[in-house]
């Protein structure tokens, strides 16, 4: 210690100092043990935390894809008992209802997410929360939404599943488009102002452009959550064994394939289960990590 | 924009044609923020007027009486009620620590390529459909508690008396176990957000001080991201009390209180889901009112996780929103 010239007992602090130092320096031993211990233990729980996520997409695949038959993809489900049934309707319902929702939520969730953006007034604070909290609500609530609002006057039909799907999207649209569009820089629509842009040639020239890829990203993930939804369809689309395209007609989809069919003693329905899981799944993760590519995709070309 | 700035000068004078008044531009916002609002406004309508008839023909009390029996006209709520806290509270139980755990590691302890790879790892997992936790569940999950888990629980722990009865593999133990695995990315992914934002310098300077790695952790990260791992309990919470379709698959389905953890019982959203099809009258009503109860839970969760989470300032990223 070279302040040990200065030392003397009289001194307050250096003694303080010292015991301090003492006391680090005893408990010192047990103190890297305690903490080899506890951070031993994140590591295990880390690797808890992964097996069953890893268990549930290797389960899937391995049953998933050995349903993945032509037939499977061509043709339409069928009851127990008549071979060769496959998941063509409810592929050509799942798209179908996707494209719908997402063509109606992504116009009106961008107005919405750039109100935000653009509004700091009680008003828009009141929508912001109220979309945070949408975000959460249980997604049978929707599905129980579309049918007192909309089955009970129409009859089931596709597009109110898509009704109910969208109410789902639409909040995660908005706060995705507005935490996008907030984090363009101020300077770029500053520099439109002072050309003389109005703010309507701002937003569709320099700030939407600007915010693409967050929105794209917000979109697809959005888009994700919503198709694989199962309670809100269960209440609005009914279900149809037959191939059906047109949206004012009960639909089948994906999600209500795999509910219905995991209850059922029939191995042949259970593997066609499994297959739909997988196709579902898939579509799900690719809409994810491309919507990720996408982003960093945008991002870099920018630069 | 770069790009523009390189388009010939006519393509610029031909966009520049469709252009709004300020005003104009202002007021399509507006209508676009209104329509929100105004949906929201119906959903809640919707709800609460439907459910109206329970409340008026069955008094207030029916929510927490204890039978429900449509052929008796009786449709008790407190079994539903029970099941959802009961299977919430076991997966939250199993993801408190294992989540926390594993989003301290996340956050802190595991390599910076690894970190990047297994944080969308989790965050991709959070977007897995919940029918297909569903379906794992009940073909391989319930065959592996019914001949391992549940008789092993049964024999280590059977003193306690939480695990009396049949080892039938579904029931309260599978749905908290499916649950746990539903919501575990959730936890993961938005504790590791607050917890990466605790200032650098406060880290640094315990380090300097010669506190230990876990001290570190414990007496500086922790306490700072407090708030925003509260939220991050409640946003999951939030997740596993209106979790359906995958409750719905393993729970075994039971209109009776649960008396042990290997017990069917029912949530809210299960019962709905299930007796929704031959549902008229009064029982309609209930089950509506049933998504109300579920709807207030909801709301109440929700809005306290999400106070939180912001003030925390946890959830930054566009991808955060999302998987929230």
């Amino acid at each position: 210690m070279t302040t040990l010239s200065f030392d003397s007992p009289a001194d307050p602090i250096l003694e303080r100092r010292r015991q301090i130092q003492g006391i680090a320096k005893a408990t010192v031993g047990r103190r890297k043990t305690y903490s080899r211990a506890a951070i031993g233990i994140c590591w295990v729980f880390l690797v808890i935390a992964v097996i069953p996520l890893v268990a549930v997409i290797l389960y899937t695949l391995a049953k998933g894809l050995p349903a993945w038959s032509t037939g499977f993809f061509t043709q339409v489900t069928k009851p127990e008992g008549i071979p060769n049934g496959g998941v063509w309707n409810a592929i050509v319902g799942t798209v179908i209802i996707g494209a719908i929702a997402t063509a109606v939520t992504i116009p009106l969730g961008l107005l919405a997410g750039l109100f935000l953006a653009e509004s700091d007034g009680w008003a828009a604070g009141a929508i912001r929360f109220a979309a945070d909290v949408m975000t959460g609500v249980p997604s049978i609530l929707m599905g129980i939404f579309g049918y007192i609002a909309l089955v009970r006057t129409f009859g089931y039909a596709a597009w109110i599943g898509a009704f109910s799907i969208g109410m789902i999207m639409l909040p995660v649209i908005m706060r995705a488009g507005e935490t996008a569009i907030r984090g363009v820089d101020p300077h770029l629509s500053e520099a439109g102002l002072a050309l003389g842009a109005r703010k309507f040639m701002i937003a569709r020239r320099i700030v939407l452009p600007a915010a693409l890829p967050g929105i794209i990203t917000g979109a697809l993930l959005a888009i994700a959550r919503g198709v694989g939804e199962t309670a809100p369809l269960l209440f609005t689309i009914f279900g149809n064994q037959y191939l059906q395209a047109n949206p004012t007609k009960p639909m089948e989809a994906l999600p209500l394939v795999i509910y219905n069919y995991s209850s059922q003693p029939y191995a042949d329905l259970i593997q066609i289960a499994w297959g739909a899981a997988l196709l579902l799944m898939s579509a799900v993760l690719i809409l994810n990590i491309g919507s990720r590519w996408l982003a960093g995709f945008l991002q870099r070309e920018r630069r | 924009m770069t790009a523009t700035s390189s388009e010939p000068l006519g393509r610029e004078k031909r966009h520049s044609r469709f252009s709004l008044p300020n005003g104009g531009y202002r007021a399509i916002l507006i209508v676009g923020g209104a329509i929100f609002a105004a949906l929201v406004i119906w959903f809640l309508y919707s709800i609460v007027n439907q459910s109206r008839p329970a409340f008026s023909t069955l008094g207030f009390s029916w929510i927490i009486q204890k039978t429900w029996n449509p052929n008796l006209h009786k449709f008790g709520l407190l079994p539903f009620i029970l099941g959802t806290v009961e299977t919430t509270a076991i997966a939250m139980v199993l993801a408190v620590p294992i989540g926390l755990g594993s989003a301290l590691a996340l956050a802190y302890l595991v390599p910076q390529r690894a970190k990047v790879l297994l944080g969308t790892a989790v965050e991709l997992l959070a977007a897995v459909p919940s029918v297909v936790y569903g379906l794992w569940g009940v073909i391989a999950l319930a065959p592996l508690f019914r001949e391992y888990v549940e008789p092993f629980s049964s024999s280590a722990f059977g003193w306690t008396g939480l695990f009396n009865g049949a080892n039938s593999g579904v029931g309260l133990m599978l749905a908290g176990t499916i649950l746990f695995v539903m919501v575990l990315p959730t936890m993961v992914a938005i504790s590791r957000d607050v917890l990466a934002v605790v200032p650098k310098e406060q880290v640094e300077g315990a380090m300097a001080l010669g506190a230990t790695q876990w001290q570190v952790l414990r007496k500086v990260v922790l306490p700072e991201a407090r708030a925003g791992l509260l939220g991050a309990f409640i946003l999951a919470t939030g997740r596993a009390l209106g979790e359906t379709v995958a409750v719905a698959l393993v729970i075994g389905n039971s209109d009776y209180i649960a008396h042990s953890l290997k017990s069917p019982s029912a949530t809210l959203a299960s019962l709905i889901i299930n007796n929704f099809g031959e549902a008229s009258g009064t029982e309609l009503a209930a089950l509506f009112g049933a998504g109300l109860v579920l709807l207030v839970i909801g709301l109440t969760v929700n809005s306290i996780a999400r106070a939180l989470v912001r003030r925390a300032g946890g959830s930054g990223s566009v991808a955060s929103v999302a998987v929230a």
